[in-house]
């Protein structure tokens, strides 16, 4: 899929301290069923974001008007559970381009990757600084910088290195994916096809 | 149920399937359990079929729709027709993709954008994962089955322990365990953050594959054997992890919690929010839900609702422990009960070895194949604040159905569940 290229992002945050946030909560299985890529911001973390009958649910982040910003602080262990790319999507769709964690669920990472957000994964220390300076400043300032794989809370200057793989680094700031490049290798493909015995 | 947006993904780059012939496509995450003969209710779910059977035949897949004989969950028809071999790679669009690995293969879920990738290259670009070595010596007790080696083995190294890992299973536990079993405990290996979990392809594994419709023939068969039989990791191999248990510390497991790594012996009382790690907003977040309280213990708890399926627990042999527990008893009046085949070739194994006739004679129904209430895409979902034991593999909040409470357990806890009305230890009725 075309995304945006993705190179230094500049946002306030918006902060989940709760730890194992699974695929199920991000978005539940019954919006799975679309057969395009469209709409699922509106469902994302549905049934913590909505009543039964649909009113918001007051006491949820996403909910609160002081919380905005295209980067999300999620408590260990983001994204656990099944490979839907839904997931994802929805929150792309809602209009997050970075998630950041002390630790994140594989496939979920890779999902990410692949359409444009990018994993930011911090040490325990440092996400804990990043929820007290949005609780000190809901509207604090986040600089994700991705060419120089480091993140950086503007208020108080303290910052950070990640760790990103080289490749999907490159795809992130050009706005490439995978099949681009695996579409440029289909003769080795073909020729190690032939010798394979399934 | 992720394939739609994959194909229509090729289409907008004008590509097509490179290697139809080894692309296999079946529904199940969507279908009902019940009337498969009739058009499909919800729009949607129908929408979503007509989508894979418009697609496999546009691309020139073969596709086992519902109402196709062979139709199934993908995890269970898979290995049944002998697609599944040793040394293969193996993807789908779904995170148990890992039950797979129970013949010695590479196999692990996908999301939609690598589904693409896959279908219009045959590659898939990975991160290499570490490797963790799991092994489990000894007997297993009476009443202790594959789901519950899984299950303890979550408990102790947590719904995340093996994040960024490969695993392998190994030990005499997994040497003497059938391929049902071994699929049970790969099916898991997910729910301990793996990608994926193997075991080393051995006599037991052939003589599940040999004559399966998909399988290699004649000479062709002694040549992939004697590659199979290559399989095995190396003496002094090296692991960035390995963990040893004894098969004699498991008893029947039952979680209690909203995550796999919740989850603890049948006889034992709900840890203390210290002793199960993590942090503490989380764990009293999660017992809430469930309506539990730490230190509370599980047996003699109200049960409504007992589910025996899904890709974990869903073949003959899952069948075959129920029954051994519902012989000559009776469903409880208040339980609800959804008793669901893997695929059509397990329901008609269910009904040739007689077991349909116990399900029957105990005040129970046999469903049609399918995912159900695994995740409840379809209509079978358990109601708010209901408990259910199941044999699944989630027991996130809202899995089953908004506000659904998960016990996940081995066919025999939920047959004794399903019998008794409540939590109850599986060894109390199983004959010595
Ligand atoms: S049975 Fe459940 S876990 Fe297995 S493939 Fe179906 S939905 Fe996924």
């Amino acid at each position: 899929m075309a995304y945006d290229k993705f190179t230094v992002l500049t946002s306030s945050a918006v902060p989940m301290p709760i730890e194992n946030v699974d695929t199920d909560q991000i978005i539940p299985a019954r919006f799975l069923k679309a057969t395009e890529r469209k709409g699922f911001g509106d469902n994302l973390f549905r049934d913590w974001r909505y009543n039964g009958d649909d009113t918001p649910k007051q006491d949820f982040v996403l909910n609160n008007p002081i919380y905005t910003g295209k980067i999300l602080v999620a408590g260990k262990n983001f994204g656990s559970g099944s490979s839907r790319e839904h997931a994802a999507w929805a929150i792309y769709d809602y209009g997050f381009r970075c998630v950041v964690s002390s630790f994140f669920a594989d496939i979920f990472k890779n999902n990410s990757l692949n359409i444009g957000i990018l994993p930011v994964t911090v040490s325990p220390a440092f996400l804990d600084r990043i929820f007290t300076a949005i609780e000190a400043d809901p509207n604090a300032q986040l600089e994700v910088n991705l060419p120089g794989q480091k993140i950086t809370i503007l208020a108080t200057g303290e910052s950070e290195s990640f760790d990103i793989n080289s490749y999907k680094k490159h795809n992130l700031t050009n706005g490439f994916d995978d099949i681009d490049y695996l579409q440029a290798m289909k003769d080795e493909i073909q020729t190690f096809a032939a010798k394979s015995m399934y | 149920m992720t394939s739609p947006v994959a194909f229509l993904g090729l289409e907008n780059r004008g590509l097509k399937v490179m290697f139809p012939e080894k692309t296999f496509a079946t529904a199940d995450h969507n279908t009902p359990t019940i009337n498969q003969h009739l058009p499909v209710q919800d729009p949607l779910s129908a929408n979503q079929l007509k989508a894979l059977e418009t697609n496999s035949a546009k691309y020139g897949i073969s596709h086992w729709g519902l109402g196709n004989p062979k139709n199934g969950i993908v995890h269970v028809v898979g290995p049944e027709n002998g697609i599944t071999l040793p040394g293969m790679t193996i993807v789908c669009g779904d995170s148990h993709t890992s039950t797979h690995g129970a013949f010695g293969a590479i196999a692990f879920g996908i999301g939609t954008s690598e589904v693409e990738m896959v279908l219009s290259s045959q590659c898939i670009m990975q991160p290499k994962p570490k490797k963790m070595r799991l092994n489990v010596n000894g007997k297993l007790g009476k009443g202790v089955t594959p789901k519950d080696v899984v299950l303890y083995i979550i408990s102790q190294l947590t719904a995340a322990g093996a994040t960024g890992y490969f695993t392998e299973f190994a030990g005499d536990v997994f040497r003497n365990m059938s391929m049902e079993g071994r699929m049970t405990v790969c099916n898991m290996s997910i729910e301990m953050g793996a990608r994926g979990g193997i075991i080393a392809p051995d006599e037991t594994t052939f003589a599940y594959i040999k004559g399966r419709e998909k399988a290699p023939q004649g000479e062709a068969w002694d040549k992939a054997l004697a590659y199979w039989k290559t399989l095995q990791t190396d003496e002094g191999a090296v692991f960035d992890q390995e963990h040893t248990y004894n098969a004699a510390d498991i008893e029947p497991m039952i979680t209690y919690g909203t995550n796999p790594g919740m989850g603890m012996g049948i006889t034992q009382h709900i840890p203390m929010a210290a002793a199960a790690g993590g942090s503490k907003a989380s764990y009293d977040k999660s017992l809430e839900y469930m309506g539990f309280h730490e230190e509370e213990a599980m047996l003699g708890k109200k049960v409504d609702y007992v589910f025996i399926g899904s890709c974990t627990n869903g073949r003959i042999e899952d069948f075959r422990a129920f029954a051994s527990i519902v012989k000559g008893r009776k469903k409880a009046d208040h339980i609800t009960a959804w008793i669901v085949p893997g695929s059509h070739i397990v329901e008609q194994q269910i009904k040739d070895e007689g077991i349909l006739d116990i399900l029957t004679n105990a005040g129970f129904q046999l469903r049609q194949p399918g995912c159900s209430a695994c995740l409840a895409m379809n209509d079978d979902k358990i109601p708010a604040g209901k408990y259910a034991v199941s044999t699944s593999n989630r027991n996130f909040e809202g899995r089953q159905g908004p506000g659904a409470r998960t016990l996940l357990a081995s066919p025999l806890v939920a047959a004794a569940a399903a019998v008794t009305g409540v939590v109850t230890d599986p060894r109390e009725l199983l004959a010595d």
